[in-house]
């Protein structure tokens, strides 16, 4: 790593180490009990002792394969509707009451019915994630794909190009970044949405975890299950904003 | 002289949430082979409009559009326009820009003929050095230039630019202007140009065209009487001021007409 490299970490770091004292200081001020609050090193220690003894990671992997797929899917769904929504004006004027109707209920308003017709297992979860993913993403790309302009595709006429050539040469490169802007978004949304997912009984997954420690009241086992969430959900996203500035290079926009 | 294209009594209106809108009526004229028309007229007045019947864009509500004899039918590479806005992609480099048209099946040529036309181009408009940057690294006059290049690449006959130079500081619109005469020298081709500028259109152009407040007619057809090539020494000459005040003198009459007719519009709403 370079100056400026351990530089930005250095930076990056501080905002961490400042969350930590004040949890200390919140823990040993004396306004709250103690024994509410597991100390930060107490949940460390944890953490490895799950991830040793109890196979943390086996529910790092089902909770992440979850997400994954459900957001696959979704976008997977999202990209061609949205697309055509936010390229066809009447579509659009059809189909988004409609859409914004599905967006607005919570997921997890939804789980009572989900179970009713998918049961418990595997695919209720996935479903969940699904809807999730695809009504946040679905929105992203029609509202991106909505606001390109027809200036390059009249440039494109004017210098010969056939309808297959302007969607594959211009409309597709305009379209990468909105695709990716969904994913991120569904990314988030899918996250917030797993633990609502992994109510619906399931046997592993940090969800899960979390919620058979709160049935125990292992307040130490969920703070190791919530700060897994985030700092997964972190590095999703730190690759995805990888990918997003290697792909969009010629954005004016500063991608860190 | 061969007819290149005609306008024959295009008139055009837009119906808007507050009714017809004429914007252009009843305009008639010929643009012969190696013509270099510019446009003038008062801002709002239907230039860009009457521009983009005959690039194909808009259809007239009445009247005829022909290119080389037919009712054009709608964009084609044999008529190059160069937008108001440039409209270079920014997902390409410099280079893949003026490639651009090359590459599809309109126009295909070898790969090496290609990079042959894009080094002739990246070096005519001074832009050899960004060949592989991307447009957001480009300042206003360097996107222009890249917009023509990628015009001029697929050796179009016809070159209709819209005000394109309108948004450049004084030095490197002179620079272009002389960039486009040496150009147009080399390539000879045919131009409509719009433009706000009564010495650009003077300067460039050999017939101008003074259109009216909206909608637009034609107000007079200047022939301008300096032989080509040309250069800066021209602006000095007498003949070019007393054109210069006969022409500001319409186009400010014009000018007029048109902010009288917007002032009771922007009171209503
Ligand atoms: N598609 C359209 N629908 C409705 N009005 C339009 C449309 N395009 C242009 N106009 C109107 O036509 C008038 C002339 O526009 P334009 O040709 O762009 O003028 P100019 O290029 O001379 O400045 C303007 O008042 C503009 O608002
Ligand atoms: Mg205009």
């Amino acid at each position: 790593m370079n100056g400026a490299g351990v530089r930005r970490f250095g930076l990056g770091l501080i905002p961490w180490v400042g969350a930590i004292l004040l949890w200390y200081t919140v823990r040993w001020s004396g306004f709250v009990n103690v024994s509410l609050i597991p100390a930060p090193h107490q949940v460390a220690a944890k953490f490895f002792e799950l991830l040793t003894k109890e196979g943390l990671l086996v529910d790092i992997f089902v909770s992440t394969r979850r997400v994954f797929f459900g957001v696959a899917l979704g976008i997977l769904a999202a990209v061609p509707v949205g697309f055509l929504l936010g390229w066809y004006r009447p579509a659009r004027t059809f189909a988004d009451p409609m859409i914004n109707f599905f967006r607005a209920l919570p997921p997890i308003a939804l789980i009572p019915l989900v179970i009713v017709y998918f049961g418990v297992d595997e695919v209720a979860k996935l479903v969940i994630l699904f809807y999730a993913s695809f009504f946040s993403g679905v929105i992203v790309m029609y509202e991106g794909v909505s606001q390109i302009t027809p200036l390059y595709i009249r440039v494109a006429q004017t210098l010969g190009a056939s309808q297959a050539e302007i969607f594959r040469k211009v409309i597709i490169p305009l379209t990468v970044p909105h695709i990716l802007t969904a994913l991120r978004v569904a990314l988030g949304v899918a996250w917030a949405t797993l633990v609502a997912s992994e109510l619906i009984a399931a046997q592993r997954g940090l969800g899960a975890m979390i919620q058979n420690a709160s049935t125990y009241f292992l307040l130490d086992v969920i703070y190791v299950g919530i700060i897994c969430i985030g700092l997964i959900a972190l590095i999703m996203d730190m690759i995805l904003r990888r990918i997003t500035a290697r792909l969009l290079v010629w954005q004016d926009r500063v991608v860190a | 002289m061969t007819k290149r294209a005609r306008f024959e009594n295009v008139s055009l209106s837009f119906e808007t949430p507050k009714g017809r809108l004429n914007v252009v009526e009843d305009v008639s004229y010929d643009i012969n082979d190696g013509d270099f028309i510019a446009v003038i007229g008062p801002s709002g007045c239907g230039k860009t409009t009457m521009m983009s019947m005959l690039a194909g864009f808009q259809r007239p509500t009445t009247g005829n559009v022909l290119f080389d004899g037919r009712p054009v039918a709608g964009p084609g590479p044999e008529r190059g326009v160069i937008f108001q806005e440039y409209g270079v992609f920014p997902w390409l480099t410099v280079k893949q820009n003026i490639a651009f048209g090359l590459t599809l099946s309109a126009n295909r040529v070898a790969a090496g003929e290609r990079d042959a036309i894009c080094d002739h181009y990246l070096g005519l408009m001074g832009l050899s050095d960004f060949a592989s940057s991307y447009p957001k690294h480009l300042s206003g006059g360097m996107r222009q230039r890249l917009a023509i290049a990628r015009a001029y690449a697929v050796k179009p006959q016809f070159l209709l630019m819209d005000e394109p130079f309108g948004a450049l500081d004084a030095q490197t619109r002179s620079n272009m202007q002389n960039l486009l005469l040496k150009v147009l020298e080399t390539e000879g081709k045919t131009v409509m140009l719009i433009t706000h500028s009564v010495e650009e259109a003077i300067y460039l152009a050999s017939r101008i065209v003074v259109v009216t407040a909206r909608p637009a007619r034609i107000r007079e057809i200047i022939d301008v009487p300096f032989a080509y090539p040309r250069d800066e020494s021209i602006q000095e000459r007498p003949e070019f001021g007393e054109l210069r005040s006969y022409i500001k003198q319409l186009v400010m009459d014009e000018y007029r007409a048109q902010q009288a007719q917007m002032r009771p519009a922007s009171f209503s709403e």
